[in-house]
């Protein structure tokens, strides 16, 4: 029992990982906390349910999906934010044009939709499962953690093994002596722009996959997890983004599992709470003190 | 000329930084603006590498206007520079570092990263072994793999100085570079700047320390308060009373000029 909680949560914690690795990507290369991105998780659900319902089988659904949300993201960063970052204007500012901005979007969306739930068509996967050693796993739940590897995978290596992750990483640690060793920052801010919409839109149709149910604000109650992930695991810090989000999806499935599914939430913040006190640059944060 | 500025100027809200500053650098050489503290020099440098914009005025470099270039163009043609206060890539190993440097030497487009295709793997040793030269120049060869955060001050410096030729840059601003150095130290950077001369770039410094510029330089021009005062070889620029003036004031200079035989 204890071990089929673990792996349950483990799959959960990955799709929270990959959602939070596009949010901390975003705000530690762009320095802007950019609200607007669980819009495109929302976005990437919706448009693999389109997809999916036109007839597209899912391996080209999500691929596509994500990057269109990845383009969509690119769009809304320089609509909502090239002016502020030519004015210079503080993170405040960014904040609460982003807040407005997804407010605007969720909203005209409900106003557009509906509120309902929809549901992927059935028949999407095929219904097997694997058991092993009394552990029982869905094809859906392989798909989702392999889908989730790959994708880490390769921003790891992009961010750890490339020379474009090297310009990402000089970008993120002093923009303007990047753009003097002849780093396109404005591009490559538009890069990095792509490759989190695209994250969050992947994880937006894993999640949709995972509970089987999309809605236009299902982008904003990630948002909040999204946010415990990456402060718990240090702003801008991909590795610790990573662990936290894991770490994020076993404590709420345990929680939900052994105490009370209503409690889940609840303990997910209390953490956040406790980890801050204890470390207020998160688990493996470096950002503050190299702020001071 | 290499570096061309005419009549550029630039304004912060009341104060004139730089004001009118026409400055003609020749290819080859080490040349040297100096200047006392808060005559515009830094503003100068921010806004030949395109960290400022200009108020007025143009820059050309290498035969081309670049007044309106974004600083990563710049860069591209063939400029560099370093800071008065350091700034190194401190999380990054010190060989990173020294590979930002060859950005803007390097085209590698995202289809041939992920195909890892030969030709993309060739200019990938070759940008490390260009690296690892710079590094070698400086004498940080065997620091290759420290993080830069952890280097002393000196070797900090040294390693902006690498970064920023690693890249084969025709132009190297630098900036105050021998700012908290001792007497050794300031020989040794002495040296450096020699050789880096020496191997065809041309260099351009910014300093207030007069000796430092004074056996080092070809040519000096002289800044106050923003404008030009002085522009021609050092020796004469130690014999001009306007020089003078600026630098020890107005009634010492006065003094000075009653006591000369």
């Amino acid at each position: 029992m204890l071990a089929q909680q673990l792996l349950n949560g483990l799959l959960l914690g990955a799709t929270y990982a990959l959602f939070a690795l596009g949010f901390t990507l975003m705000f530690g290369v762009l320095r802007v906390v950019n609200l607007t991105y669980g819009f495109y998780f929302t976005a990437g659900a919706f448009l693999a349910l389109w997809l999916t319902q036109a007839g597209a089988p899912l391996f080209l659904a999500l691929p596509a999906a994500a990057i269109a949300s990845g383009l969509i993201a690119t769009l809304l960063d320089w609509l909502l934010l090239t002016r502020l970052r030519r004015a210079g204007a503080d993170e405040l500012a960014s904040l609460m044009v982003t807040l407005g901005a997804v407010l605007a979007l969720y909203a005209g969306m409900t106003a557009w939709l509906g509120p309902d739930i929809r549901r992927l068509p059935p028949g999407l996967i095929a219904a097997g499962a694997l058991e092993a050693f009394g552990l029982r796993i869905t094809l859906a739940q392989i798909l989702i953690l392999a889908a989730c590897a790959l994708l880490v995978g390769l921003l790891l290596w992009l961010m750890r093994g490339t020379r474009l992750g090297l310009a990402i990483r000089a970008m993120a640690e002093r923009p303007d002596t990047a753009a003097l060793m002849g780093i396109a920052t404005a591009r490559l801010a538009a890069l990095v722009s792509f490759v989190s919409g695209a994250l969050a839109g992947a994880g937006g149709v894993l999640i949709g996959l995972n509970f089987n149910a999309i809605h236009p604000y299902m982008g904003e109650s990630m948002m909040l997890r999204g946010f415990v992930v990456i402060v718990v695991g240090g702003l801008g810090n991909i590795f610790g983004a990573l662990v936290a989000g894991l770490l994020l999806g076993i404590i709420e499935v345990l929680t939900a599992g052994y105490i009370s599914s209503g409690l889940k939430e609840a303990v997910a913040f209390a953490l956040l709470v406790l980890v801050l006190w204890t470390r207020p640059a998160g688990l493996f944060g470096t950002t503050l003190a190299r702020k001071a | 000329m290499l570096l061309q500025t005419s009549a550029l100027s630039r304004h912060f809200a009341g104060l004139v930084a730089v004001d009118r500053v026409d400055l003609a650098i020749p290819q080859g050489g080490i040349h040297a603006v100096i200047g006392p503290n808060g005559a515009g020099k830094t503003t100068l440098f921010n806004l030949i590498s395109g960290l400022a914009t200009p108020t007025a005025g143009q820059i050309s470099f290498a035969g081309q206007d670049i007044t309106l270039l974004p600083a990563d163009r710049r860069a591209q043609a063939g400029m560099a520079r370093t800071f008065q206060n350091i700034r190194v890539f401190a999380t990054m190993s010190v060989l990173d570092n020294a590979l930002t440097g060859l950005h803007a030497r390097l085209s590698a487009s995202l289809p041939a990263i992920i195909a890892r295709l030969p030709g993309f793997r060739r200019a990938e040793r070759d940008a490390i072994a260009r690296a690892q030269a710079a590094l070698a120049l400086v004498g940080l060869q065997d620091r290759a793999y420290t993080q830069a955060g952890a280097l002393a001050y000196g070797d900090q410096r040294r390693l902006e100085i690498a970064r920023a030729m690693a890249g084969g840059p025709r132009l190297l601003l630098l900036d105050e570079p021998a700012a908290g150095m001792n007497p050794a130290e300031r020989a040794a950077l002495a040296t450096l700047i020699r050789a880096i001369a020496a191997q065809g770039t041309t260099v351009l410094l910014v300093e207030h320390d007069m000796p430092f510029v004074m056996g080092l330089s070809d040519s000096v021009t002289v800044l106050n308060f923003g404008r030009r005062i002085f522009a021609g070889p050092p020796g004469a620029a130690r014999q001009d009373p306007g020089v003078i003036e600026a630098y020890i004031g107005h009634k010492a200079a006065v003094r000075l000029a009653g006591q000369a035989p």
